[in-house]
C-alpha cells in the first residue's frame, strides 16, 4: 500500500528542549500510506521528534514538510487546519478521565465539524466499534483496563478520519494478543482508509511486521543512523548498532 | 463534487438495492440512513439488501456510520446485508466492527432519578463518609502512638521539609492577610467607637479580636486552601501513579510514612502561625490607629497590652492547633480517598478545602462556647 507520494518530510531537523540538542540533522520522508516506525533505543527522542511533527514543538532548525507545506511557517489559521489532518495517540492514552469514551472521541468531532451531538455520538460508536470496544460508550477511562484506554485513544486520534495518525508506543505494556490485534488493528485502518501511520516504538516485533518503513535514532550520535524497512535493515544495514538493535542484540 | 445521495430500488422481488454516490465526508455532513431504514421496514418480503457504489467519488467515516447503522437495521429485522457492492476498503473496516460483538452491559446515565431514592442514596453516603472519617482519624491515632514509641515508618528529613512548606513558607500570605484583617478590624471598629470618643478601644477590639479568634481562624482558613489542598492533591496524585500501592506492597504502612508526618508538621506549625497572625493583625490595626485617629504608638500598644491576658493568648493558640489538626487531617483524608484519575484529583481537593473550612467553622463555634462556659 506503501506509495512514492510524499506525505511528511523531515529537511535537516533538529530538536531540542532548551539549550539541550536531543536529535539533530533528521532527514528522512514518509511516504504516503506507509506505516513508519521512528525506532531507538530509550531515551533517544523518540517521543520528542514526534511532538516536533505533531506540532508540539518547534524544531531548532530545519523544516518538517506535510506535502510542500511548513506548519511552523503556516499562519494561525492554517496551522489549525493542518492540525486536524494529524491525529495522535499519546504514550499513556492521554484520555480526558472526567469524559466519558464516547465523549473524548465527539469532542473534536462537534469542535472541528458541523455536527450535532448524537451525530457525534454515532461517529464514536462507530469508531469505538472499529477497535473492539463496542457497547463501552459510557464508560470512563478510570473504568477501563490498560489495553481498553490505548484502543479508545487509537479511536480518539481517528475521530476526524486524519491523513497522518501518529502512535506513541501503541503496544507498550499490552500483551502479545492484544498487541497482535492493534498490529492488525493499524495494517486495516491504513489499508481500508489509505491513513499513513507513523509509530513511535521499540517493539520489534510490531516494527518488524508492519512496517514499511523506518528511521533510526540513536542516543549518543544524538541523530539518525539509519532509514529504510525495517526487515532490510535488520539483515542489510552497514551500521552494526541498528543491525543489533534489530535482531535483539545477537548480530 | 456532487452531493452524497442514497437512492433505493427494487430490481427484483426480495431485494432492495441502495445506490450510493457523490462526495461522502465528515466535513459536509452525516447524511440520515432512515429513508432505507423505512424501505426496508416497508418492503415486504425483503430477503438482502445490496448496494451499488460506481458513482461514489471518496468516502470517510460518514459512509461507514451510515453503512454499520443500516447493517444494524438490516440485523434486526432479519434481512440479509450484502456488502459486495461497497468498496473494498469500506468492506474491511464494516467487518472490523463487526468482529467483536458489542459489550452488554450498557451504561445509562440517568439524570431523572426518583428523588426519595436521591435523598436515601446522599443519606447512605453521608454515613458512609462519617465512617470513613472515623475509620481514618483512629488508623492517624494508632500510627501517632507507634511514632511515638518510634516504631512508625518515616522520613525524618521529609518532616523538616514539610514543616518548612507549611511553616515558614507560609509567613509571606500569613502577613498580608493578618495586616489586611487588623486593618479593617480597626476601621470597623473605629467608625462606632468614634462616635462616643472611645478611639482608644480599637485596640481593644483589635487585639482581642486577633488573639481570641481571628488570627488563628484566617490562618486556618488560608491554611485549608494552601496546604490542605496542596495536601490532597500530592497524596491523590500518589494514588493515579499507584506510588501508594507501591508503599503498601513494601509493606510500609501509608499512614506511617505520608499522612502522619504531614499532620505532624501543620499541628506543630499552625499555634506557631496562629500567634505570628495576631501580632500581625494588631501591628495592621495600630497602623490605622496610628496614623488615622491619632492614637500614640505606645499608647496603643500599652491599650492592647491592658487588653489582652495569657489565657486569651493560649485560648487562641489551642484554637490554631485544633485547625491545624482540621486542616491536616481533611486534606490527607481527601487525599487518600482519591479514585484514580486526574478528574478524582480535583474533587478531592476541593472536597478537602471544603471539609476544612466547615469543620473549622464549626469548632469555631464549639470552642467559644466552651471557653465561655469555662469563663476563659
Amino acid at each position: 500500500m506503501a506509495s512514492t507520494e510524499v506525505q511528511i518530510r523531515f529537511d535537516g531537523v533538529s530538536v531540542a528542549y532548551g539549550d539541550r540538542v536531543i536529535q539533530r540533522d533528521l532527514d528522512f520522508i514518509i511516504g504516503k500510506g506507509e506505516i513508519f516506525a521512528v525506532m531507538g533505543p530509550s531515551g533517544c527522542g523518540k517521543s520528542t521528534v514526534m511532538r516536533s511533527a505533531v506540532g508540539l514543538l518547534e524544531p531548532l532548525a530545519g523544516r518538517i514538510l506535510y506535502g510542500m507545506e511548513s506548519y511552523w511557517d503556516a499562519d494561525l489559521e492554517r496551522q489549525k487546519i493542518l492540525m486536524q489532518s494529524f491525529g495522535v495517540m499519546y504514550q499513556a492514552g492521554a484520555l480526558w478521565s472526567s469524559m466519558s469514551l464516547a465523549e473524548n472521541i465527539s469532542l473534536p468531532l462537534t469542535e472541528f465539524l458541523d455536527l450535532s451531538d448524537v451525530e457525534a455520538h454515532e461517529i464514536a460508536s462507530l469508531k469505538l466499534a472499529l477497535v473492539g470496544l463496542a457497547g463501552f460508550e459510557e464508560y470512563y477511562p478510570a473504568e477501563v483496563s490498560g489495553g481498553m484506554r490505548k484502543r479508545a485513544a487509537i479511536a480518539r486520534a481517528m475521530a476526524l478520519d486524519p491523513s497522518t495518525l501518529f502512535l506513541d508506543e501503541p503496544s507498550a505494556g499490552l500483551d502479545p494478543i492484544s498487541s497482535l490485534l492493534l498490529d492488525e488493528l493499524i495494517t486495516h485502518l491504513r489499508d481500508s482508509l489509505g491513513t499513513t501511520v507513523v509509530i513511535v516504538s521499540h517493539e520489534l516485533h510490531s516494527i518488524l511486521s508492519i512496517c514499511d518503513n523506518s528511521v533510526f535514532l540513536d542516543t549518543e550520535a544524538s541523530t539518525m543512523l539509519a532509514s529504510g524497512n525495517p526487515r532490510l535493515l535488520k539483515d542489510e544495514c552497514e551500521n552494526q548498532q541498528v543491525r543489533r538493535f534489530l535482531s535483539r542484540g545477537t548480530a | 463534487m456532487s452531493a452524497a445521495q442514497l437512492i433505493v430500488s427494487q430490481p427484483e422481488a426480495g431485494i432492495l438495492q441502495v445506490r450510493v454516490s457523490g462526495n461522502w465526508t465528515l466535513a459536509s455532513g452525516l447524511p440520515s440512513a432512515s429513508a432505507v431504514e423505512q424501505a426496508i421496514d416497508a418492503t415486504r418480503g425483503l430477503s438482502r439488501l445490496c448496494f451499488e457504489s460506481g458513482d461514489l467519488e471518496s468516502w470517510d467515516s460518514s459512509l461507514v456510520n451510515v453503512i454499520y447503522k443500516l447493517a444494524h437495521h438490516c440485523r434486526r429485522t432479519g434481512v440479509t446485508l450484502d456488502p459486495s457492492g461497497l468498496p473494498d476498503g469500506l468492506k474491511d473496516l464494516l467487518q472490523l466492527a463487526e468482529v467483536v460483538p458489542a459489550h452488554q452491559e450498557i451504561r445509562h446515565h440517568d439524570p431523572d432519578e426518583f428523588f426519595l431514592a436521591e435523598v436515601g442514596g446522599e443519606a447512605i453516603a453521608f454515613v458512609r463518609s462519617v465512617t470513613d472519617i472515623v475509620r481514618f482519624v483512629g488508623g492517624v491515632a494508632v500510627s501517632m502512638g507507634r511514632m511515638l514509641a518510634g516504631r512508625a515508618r518515616y522520613r525524618p528529613s521529609d518532616l523538616f521539609l514539610i514543616v518548612q512548606q507549611v511553616g515558614a513558607q507560609a509567613l509571606p500570605i500569613v502577613s498580608l492577610i493578618s495586616v489586611l484583617v487588623g486593618l479593617i478590624l480597626a476601621f470597623v471598629g473605629a467608625v462606632q467607637l468614634e462616635k462616643f470618643g472611645a478611639d482608644i478601644f480599637i485596640a481593644n477590639l483589635v487585639g482581642l479580636g486577633m488573639v481570641r479568634d481571628m488570627g488563628a481562624m484566617m490562618t486556618a482558613i488560608i491554611m485549608a486552601g494552601r496546604t490542605g489542598a496542596a495536601y490532597a492533591a500530592e497524596l491523590g496524585t500518589m494514588i493515579v501513579n499507584e506510588e501508594i500501592d507501591a508503599l503498601r506492597t513494601m509493606g510500609i504502612s501509608p499512614i506511617d510514612f505520608l499522612v502522619v508526618p504531614r499532620i505532624l508538621a501543620l499541628v506543630l506549625m499552625m499555634p506557631l502561625l496562629a500567634l505570628y497572625a495576631d501580632l500581625m493583625g494588631i501591628l495592621g490595626g495600630a497602623l490605622v490607629g496610628v496614623t488615622m485617629f491619632d492614637i500614640g504608638t505606645y499608647e496603643y500598644f500599652r491599650q492592647t497590652r491592658s487588653a489582652i491576658d495569657l489565657l486569651d493568648v493560649f485560648g487562641g493558640l489551642f484554637k490554631g492547633l485544633v485547625y491545624g489538626a482540621i486542616v491536616a487531617i481533611s486534606g490527607c483524608l481527601r487525599g487518600m480517598e482519591c479514585g484514580r484519575s486526574s478528574a478524582a484529583v480535583g474533587v478531592a481537593t476541593t472536597s478537602a478545602v471544603v471539609t476544612s473550612i466547615v469543620f473549622i467553622v464549626v469548632a469555631c463555634a464549639i470552642l467559644t462556647v466552651a471557653y465561655n462556659i469555662l469563663g476563659i
